[in-house]
């Protein structure tokens, strides 16, 4: 099968295409080149004036795993007001803040996602995150697996072990949870609940460790480029939410030494303590950081005005801000020596100064970093609001004059107390097409993926050419999944499922031994089932596990 | 089937209970007979060693083919406006395919263990809770509340494996650690006696006065004076001690058994106990910890709640899932003459069987329920024993894969869900829109 998308208007930054008009060749669910003047082409589709993408690329979303389903199981009510038909082709579910599986996978593609990340799945829980996103239809996904507050490497960083020994757990965790990269909550500190501390700010000492929040984080990253995973150290960083925060997040861009980190909905961690209130935006700050720090990059999770679910590993943030659950109930865990989870439902209004300040204070970061390169769109879902508010999202980068309408019906304390509206900037299609394709593929490390050059996976989203984005972004004209039509006029019109992504990279076996031994005298299960085989992940013909390149192991660079 | 080679199996997943132990040692002789050898308790016993009858699929009592049993299902689904899924007494791989098949035939989903299951289910739905695992009980706990039951009916090896433990992660001297048992009469409580000899304290009351004995506990820990000196035959004195004991403790652990509180607001009385947990929380630590489970419960909602965003028990009618925890209740929609069909399931338990219905009746069970009296009686193997699976744990955070132990000839139940789905999309043309 050999198909045409004939005469689009082509972004595709990974190759430095902007809005040029070319043909694009896909053949057995890859982009091929010009095929010869003697082939048949199957099928062609006239793109004439339509703006032609990859498929887009969600770097961190909360899709499959236990939080999400205690989100789910608590919320009905939110559920009830969203129901999703069976239809001939697809299952029937339900929508808005937590959507069931299916439901997720349908309303990525319909969107023109192809891909999504859950970045927050609990090695121990690594089972249910891939059971989850197995029951979630079309879209490529995979996970990064939470370590930094799990018994066995906090006592490896007590025991002060040499970083190789370090860089092999890392690299076992990572098999062993068919993971992509690894992600840090609260470095230290979800454990450090455990021992009933309140706060652990980063050369806070964990009481039964004695190891700090940099330390942590300085052992990971270093694991992580060592190990030469593509995605850097992905960091959900210390006091979440806290008013002043911004000076932790600060100071965590600096605690890694120059090796990458990832700092993930930085919006929450750009908090200052000016005015009457206490409360203020540090986003000027943080995005001078990342513009000067070429190491650091960062998603946004901007919060948008509506109901939604908060769902973190972060259980020691999260007990702190069950007060304000909305409706009023919260799940808190201690999850397994291993990790922990929080899920608070929330509400954000637009006439709630905190609230509206934080809408600003994200839109601030993504209007004020220059690098789209480094800076990802993302609501953090669901934390911010549900993924299903992207469109929205891209019409307030890209669109000022309906930015600044949006602002003038904040909190006026709020709108006093932001830039906002003095920041002329809007994005550019090209922008967009870095933040959620190119660059996210990048950063994630999807070497076929992201981009529309031969060889690519064929994901591929074509939009018809609105001035009013939200309306472009919400309902694409097709959707391309491995090269089938899998939605036509923002509908699903064929359910296909996608593929795991993940890394191999190479570790010493032989740490097994202890592994195995530590698991028999202190854990509740054994080693070998804490592993999440290929095989389950391929289930009843689902889509299997995609090994991506590592970079190979680097040699130790200190 | 006989004549397979005898072996060994070494860390045995065992779906008998909520704990999934998984260190499990079992034999297998040359007629696929298991026996447990090691790491064995009353339930999984039970559960391995039981000898499989033989058995066919059958209609009306009458032995069939296993295709002839599955289209004749199929024409009794096809031809219902309201079919009732019951007893669901699997793990999650067969709870996909019954939510699939349920999508399609637009019928109302049921669990057994549901009444004590909505004990906690509705505590989380109205206020949340804080809870905690196994394994970070098995390190951390220092003092272990009991309410209402003796665990071990339930979960056999529960203090074996999380409290009298020998090593700990952070040097516990674990023998030391304090158990009290609160309410119930004549509860079993040997299971809580420390390998020093140090006995429980038992604060014994009726089941039915624990809604007021927790709430004056939870008054109490909350700083509230109580006039009283005795709630329903517990010294406030003694109540006034445990609050001290749990406030002073490191890491208590409230735990319970929903299928114990077979009382009027047992739901009232989890929802004390976690509030008062969170309570604690505010200067020190301490988690609840549901126990009891199984059947496959805990994997069923699990399952159920992503892919259709509702634990069971839920409807698919309207094409869309609805939820409703007193409405879809099996036993009220067949009191009330509001289903046409009743599909009954139980693979890993022979002795769950289903009520007695005049309406359609298919039960796709345990080779050992023969189902005589069903329209259609199609045996499954048992996932665990007879073909892979997987399960979750009660404290929900862990799930496991389940083995397969010997060969069966038996269809697994995803498969004779998906032979029935098949065999209805064959026919289906004309079939109700979907």
């Amino acid at each position: 099968m050999l198909i045409k998308l004939s005469g689009g208007k082509v972004y595709d930054p990974a190759h430095q295409i902007d809005g040029k008009v070319m043909d694009i060749y896909i053949r057995d669910g890859r982009i091929v080149s010009r095929p010869r003047d003697d082939e048949t082409i199957d099928q062609t589709y006239n793109l004439r004036d339509k703006v032609v993408m990859a498929g887009a690329i969600d770097m961190h979303t909360h899709i499959g795993g236990g939080k999400v389903n205690i989100a789910r199981m608590m919320l009905p009510e939110d559920h009830r007001a969203d129901p999703s038909q069976h239809s001939d082709l697809c299952r029937s579910g339900c929508g808005h803040a937590a959507p069931s599986t299916f439901t997720t996978g349908y309303r990525y593609a319909e969107m023109g996602y192809t891909a999504a990340f859950e970045p927050a799945l609990s090695p121990v829980n690594a089972r249910q995150s891939h059971l989850e996103m197995g029951d979630t239809p079309i879209i490529d996904k995979g996970g990064y697996a939470m370590i930094g507050s799990d018994d066995y490497f906090l006592r490896m960083l007590t025991a002060k072990k040499d970083q190789n020994a370090i860089n092999d757990y890392v690299a076992w965790i990572i098999h062993a949870s068919q993971a992509i990269g690894i992600k840090v909550v609260n470095p230290g500190g979800i454990s450090a609940f455990k021992f009933n501390q309140r706060a652990l700010d980063l050369d806070e000492k964990n009481v039964h460790y004695q190891v700090t929040p940099r330390e942590v984080l300085k052992a990971l990253s270093r694991a992580v480029h060592e190990l030469g995973v593509p995605h850097p150290l992905h960091v959900h960083a210390n006091n979440l939410g806290v008013p002043g925060n911004m000076d932790t997040t600060l100071k965590t861009m600096g605690a890694s030494e120059g090796y990458p980190l990832h700092l993930t909905h930085i919006q929450f961690h750009s908090y200052g303590t000016e005015g009457d209130r206490k409360f203020s935006s540090g986003a000027a700050q943080i995005a001078e950081a990342m513009n000067k720090n070429k190491h650091i990059s960062a998603d946004v999770g901007q919060i948008l005005f509506n109901q939604t679910v908060t769902a973190s590993g972060d259980n020691m943030r999260q007990f702190a801000n069950s007060g304000l659950a909305s409706p009023n109930k919260s799940v808190i865990m201690d999850i397994e020596c291993d990790s922990g989870c929080g899920v608070v439902p929330f509400k954000y209004k637009d006439k709630n100064f905190v609230n509206a300040l934080q809408w600003s204070i994200g839109l601030e970061i993504f209007l004020l970093c220059d690098d789209p390169w480094r800076t990802f769109l993302t609501t953090d879902h669901p934390n911010g609001a549900p993924f299903t508010s992207y469109p929205h999202l891209i019409r307030l980068l890209m669109d000022k004059s309906f930015r600044n309408d949006m602002f003038t019906k904040l909190n006026l304390d709020a709108q006093a107390m932001s830039t906002l509206n003095s920041i002329d900037r809007e994005y550019s299609l090209y922008e967009i097409a870095i933040m959620t394709r190119a660059g996210a593929a990048r950063l994630v490390g999807l070497h076929d993926r992201g981009h529309l050059g031969v060889g690519a996976g064929a994901d591929i989203t074509v939009y018809s050419d609105n001035p009013d984005r939200e309306k472009m972004f919400e309902k694409p004209d097709y959707v391309f999944k491995d090269g089938e039509l899998v939605v036509k006029d923002g509908q699903v019109v064929k359910v296909t499922w996608g593929h795991t992504h993940t890394v191999k990279p190479e570790f010493d076996r032989g740490i097994e031994k202890d592994i195995k031994q530590y698991f028999d005298t202190y854990h509740t299960m054994s080693m070998e089932n804490f592993k999440v085989s290929s095989d389950e992940i391929a289930e009843g013909g689902r889509g299997g596990v995609v090994v991506q390149a590592c970079e190979g192991r680097r040699e130790k660079s200190l | 089937m006989a004549n397979s080679s005898a072996s060994t199996f070494e860390a045995v997943t065992c779906p008998a209970c909520g704990l999934l132990c998984d260190d499990v040692r079992i034999e297998r002789d040359s007629t696929d007979r298991l026996k447990v050898i090691d790491k064995g308790c009353a339930k999984s016993v039970t559960f391995f060693e039981r000898v499989v009858q033989k058995s066919s699929p059958s209609i009306t009592g009458k032995a069939v083919s296993l295709t002839e049993a599955i289209n004749k299902a199929a024409d009794i689904l096809r031809s219902t406006n309201q079919p009732l899924f019951a007893g669901l007494g699997t793990e999650v791989q067969g709870m996909r395919s019954v939510l699939s098949l349920a999508d399609k035939v637009g019928a109302t989903l049921d669990h057994m263990n549901a009444d004590s299951s909505f004990r906690n289910t509705l505590v989380v739905q109205n206020s949340g809770w804080q809870v905690t695992t196994l394994t970070e009980v098995r390190n951390r706990v220092d003092l272990l509340l009991v309410i209402g039951s003796d665990i071990v009916s339930h979960n056999p090896r529960f203090f074996e494996r999380n409290v009298w433990n020998k090593e700990s992660m952070f040097d516990q001297d674990t023998s030391a650690r304090e158990v009290v048992y609160l309410g119930g009469q004549n509860i079993d409580t040997f299971a809580g006696v420390s390998p020093k000899g140090v006995k429980p304290t038992v604060l014994p009351c009726d089941l039915e006065s624990l809604p007021e004995v927790v709430a004056a506990l939870r008054a109490i820990i909350s700083g509230k004076t109580l006039i009283a000196t005795e709630v329903s035959g517990v010294k406030v004195r003694d109540l006034e001690s445990l609050s001290e004991r749990l406030k002073a403790a490191k890491y208590s652990v409230v735990t319970w058994v929903s299928s114990d509180l077979n009382i009027a607001h047992a739901e009232l009385t989890i929802q004390n106990i976690t509030e008062l947990v969170i309570k604690l929380n505010a200067k020190t630590r301490s988690s609840g910890l549901p126990l009891g489970g199984s059947e496959g419960d805990s994997s069923v909602n699990q399952t159920s709640t992503w892919i259709s965003g509702y634990p069971v028990r839920s409807r698919f009618a309207r094409k869309h899932p609805e939820y409703d925890p007193h409405h879809f209740s099996a036993a009220q929609l067949l009191n009330n003459g509001e289903a046409d069909a009743l599909v009954w399931i139980s693979e890993f338990n022979p002795d769950k069987t289903p009520p007695n219905v005049n309406i359609p009746k298919i039960v796709i069970g345990h080779a050992n329920m023969q189902g005589n009296d069903a329209d259609v009686f199609i045996p499954v193997s048992t996932s665990g024993i007879d073909n892979t699976g997987t399960m979750f744990r009660i404290d929900s955070s862990v799930s496991l894969p389940l083995g397969k132990l010997r060969e069966s000839a038996l269809p697994s139940l995803g498969e004779v869900m998906a032979a029935i789905e098949a065999a209805l999309s064959k026919n289906m043309k004309r079939a109700k829109p979907c």
